[in-house]
């Protein structure tokens, strides 16, 4: 199968996404002339014009806003967020429009929009910067998070948030968009991937790394430490979506494995991890062998320092030095 | 706020030119029927009907009344929490309207809404928000829909005097006019931001609208109890937003007999009994528009009276219809959260949507 990069996926996405339906429009900071702050939109404003393709001034609460109304008219747009971090400007428009218009209005208006953009620690931009929102957003019913680890998953996740009818906000990462990975070729169909479905990146017995986002493929990394160095096998489950949330696949890899470690990139204070760290002791807690353990990033703003910015976040030696604990 | 009598007689406008008598006579119907379903709500909302706030529109009627009557098919409505009086001028009917007060299973939003939140998107009218100014964007968006689709409308968006200075309403002019989009803003200037007049809240040269300069938008000042010049100036702002997809900041002096909400413990305390009684008494804008129509020997006293008694009627009718209609169900909290778990779809049968247990 072909190789392509993360962004490139993401961009074969919306090609085919403004292809296939005329009411998809891009919108956001430097998406069009400026070909994307990280080129995940490169050269569709000359394919598409500037109709379907729009710069937006540095407004969030503005621009995310009129995304909004546009789509309760039934226009879908998709939006950039340079940064999801940048979402604490647009708050009020994120979280009171989007996600509760429908059910204020009771079922009267539909928002079915996406919100996009990277949300990642890792890259020396300091606290303001690295914020990595998905649970937060995932608390707020009526809207639904995703986080692609991979080229082919960050492609079919996102045409399936592009035709959801809901408010979809993907996740992506700054240093996953210059990953590479095997993506099915257009000529094979459409390749879709469903919200709310999670997948097995590696197969293993004796220990499940629940994951999403980067922090799966740093998963992976531990598993074949732990798999050379300590002779324990480890799976790794990709969530892939966060809401809706594949709960049978965490269960399952949990019953096979009796023992789960969550890898997330969220903050220990009710991240991500700690909604499914409930959801297994609630649902699976006599097929625990040992205690849920997590590997989030370390309880602080997200530290500058390059020396040592990335042992505040999950780690492959992190992930390994926690799983010893308890296999 | 007090505004001086304009020396124009904008029922010359060849707006209102064309209006004819059942027109002018529906005008005055349209403002009776919000003045009597606001009295009602308040009576029960005092005597412990509903929940939450009640922020009453009395006063202002004929900022919705006159200004919505210039709507056509293309055109939207979005508006504030003080969104009654628009919710009738779009002509929802009042048994919805008023159980959703209620919190009624057969309210406009199921109950789901309460009275800062009525939508009807049916009529173009797309709420009823609560956030102050947050609804700002969302009427940009209604026209940037208008304009995708390449349809002939407009958006009227409405906010309060205590909506300018939100970081929300400025990024959204500055969008409007960048953007070229067909939205008028009609701040509805009661002069008070819930018990902060506009003198302590608002810094400006001679009045709000001017704002709009700053981002080379056309403005206006309109004297809101004059129902013929609410609709001429109105109409010029339309006109431009549909003809020229350019928007416009209309200012529209008004003023609201009840406190901010029916909770605002200090309505009588930041402003004084005599300012009310002047404006119930001179610059009423139900009182001056029967006024008018009689004097244009359009209707008649008696006729006036029977078409308050009508509204009265059917907003008292509306209240024994909220009272007795059905409370929502547990049940139906999941539902209007998602569209696609409401529509039962592929999508929504996988993975779990909802986390209770």
């Amino acid at each position: 199968m072909r190789e392509i990069l993360y962004r490139h996926a993401l961009r074969e996405a919306f090609d085919e996404e403004l292809t296939r339906d005329e009411n998809v429009v891009l919108m956001g900071e430097e998406v069009a002339q400026y070909n994307g702050a990280y080129k995940v939109t490169e050269g569709l404003w000359e394919k598409w014009g500037c109709k379907r393709i729009v710069d937006t001034p540095i407004s969030e609460a503005g621009f995310i806003g009129m995304g909004i109304g546009a789509s309760m008219l039934g226009v879908r747009p998709v939006m950039e967020l340079m940064f999801w971090s940048f979402h604490s400007v647009a708050f009020d428009q994120l979280v009171n429009n989007a996600a509760c218009v429908r059910y204020m209005s009771g079922g009267l208006c539909n928002v079915p929009i996406v919100m996009r953009g990277p949300a990642n620690g890792g890259t020396g931009v300091g606290a303001t910067h690295s914020h990595v929102p998905e649970g937060l957003f995932a608390s707020f019913p009526g809207l639904k998070v995703c986080s692609p680890a991979t080229p082919a998953d960050a492609k079919g996740l996102m045409k399936s948030a592009i035709r959801d009818n809901d408010p979809v906000y993907v996740m992506e990462n700054t240093l996953l968009y210059g990953t590479s990975g095997e993506v099915p070729d257009p000529a094979d169909g459409d390749h879709l991937v469903p919200l709310g479905k999670a997948d097995i990146k590696r197969e293993g017995s004796d220990v499940s790394l629940i994951a999403h986002g980067r922090s799966v493929l740093r998963a992976l990394e531990a598993a074949e430490t732990l798999q050379s160095e300590h002779g324990i096998n480890a799976e790794v489950l990709d969530l892939r979506s966060i809401r809706p949330l594949d709960q049978q696949a965490i269960i399952d890899t949990v019953m096979k494995t009796n023992r789960a470690v969550l890898v997330d990139e969220s903050k220990p204070f009710c991240g991500v991890s700690s909604q499914i760290t409930t959801l297994i002791q609630e649902h699976a807690f006599d097929h625990l062998d040992a205690p849920v353990k997590r590997v989030c990033t370390l309880d602080a703003p997200a530290i500058y320092s390059p020396s040592i910015e990335d042992e505040q976040l999950p780690n492959p030696r992190r992930i390994v030095e926690q799983v010893l604990t308890i296999a | 706020m007090d505004s001086p009598a304009s020396p124009l007689d904008f029922s010359q406008s060849k707006i209102n030119q064309n209006l004819t008598a059942e027109q002018k006579i529906d005008l005055f119907r349209d403002m009776a029927r919000i003045r009597r379903f606001e009295q009602t709500s308040l009576k029960f909302y005092n005597g412990g009907k509903m929940g939450g706030f009640l922020h009453l529109y009395i006063g202002q009627e004929s900022v919705a009344v006159g200004t919505i009557s210039l709507c056509g098919d293309n055109d939207h409505v979005i508006t504030a929490y003080r969104c009654h009086g628009h919710a009738l001028a779009v002509g929802m009917e009042m048994n919805p309207c008023m159980a959703e007060l209620y919190g009624k299973a057969t309210g406009a939003a199921k109950g789901k809404g309460g009275s800062m939140h009525l939508f009807d998107p049916s009529r173009n009218f797309w709420g009823g928000h609560g956030i102050v100014a947050g609804q700002t964007p969302l009427g940009l968006g209604l026209a940037y829909g208008v304009k995708y689709k390449e349809q002939k409308g407009c958006c009227l968006c409405y906010l309060g005097d205590g909506a300018v200075n939100q970081g929300a309403f400025h990024e959204s002019l500055n969008l409007a006019a960048l953007f070229e989009l067909p939205v008028v803003y009609i701040i509805e200037n009661n002069g008070y931001s819930m018990g902060t007049s506009q003198q302590r809240s608002s810094a400006y040269k001679d009045c709000l609208a001017q704002r709009a300069e700053a981002y080379d938008m056309d403005w206006d000042l309109v004297n809101g109890e004059d129902v013929y010049e609410v609709r001429a100036k109105t109409h010029i702002a339309m006109e431009r937003a549909r003809k020229e997809s350019k928007p416009t900041v209309l200012e529209i002096a008004t003023y609201r007999y009840y406190g901010h909400s029916v909770a605002d413990a200090n309505a009588k305390k930041y402003r004084t009994p005599e300012e009310i009684e002047k404006y119930k008494t001179y610059h009423d804008p139900l009182r001056l528009w029967r006024r008018r129509l009689i004097e244009e020997a359009v209707f008649t006293d008696v006729d006036a009276d029977n078409i308050d008694k009508e509204a009265k009627q059917e907003a008292v009718a509306a209240a024994k219809f909220a009272d007795e209609s059905p409370a929502p169900t547990v049940e139906s909290i999941f539902e209007d959260v998602y569209w696609e778990t409401d529509n039962n779809t592929e999508a929504s049968q996988v993975g779990r949507h909802f986390f209770n247990d």
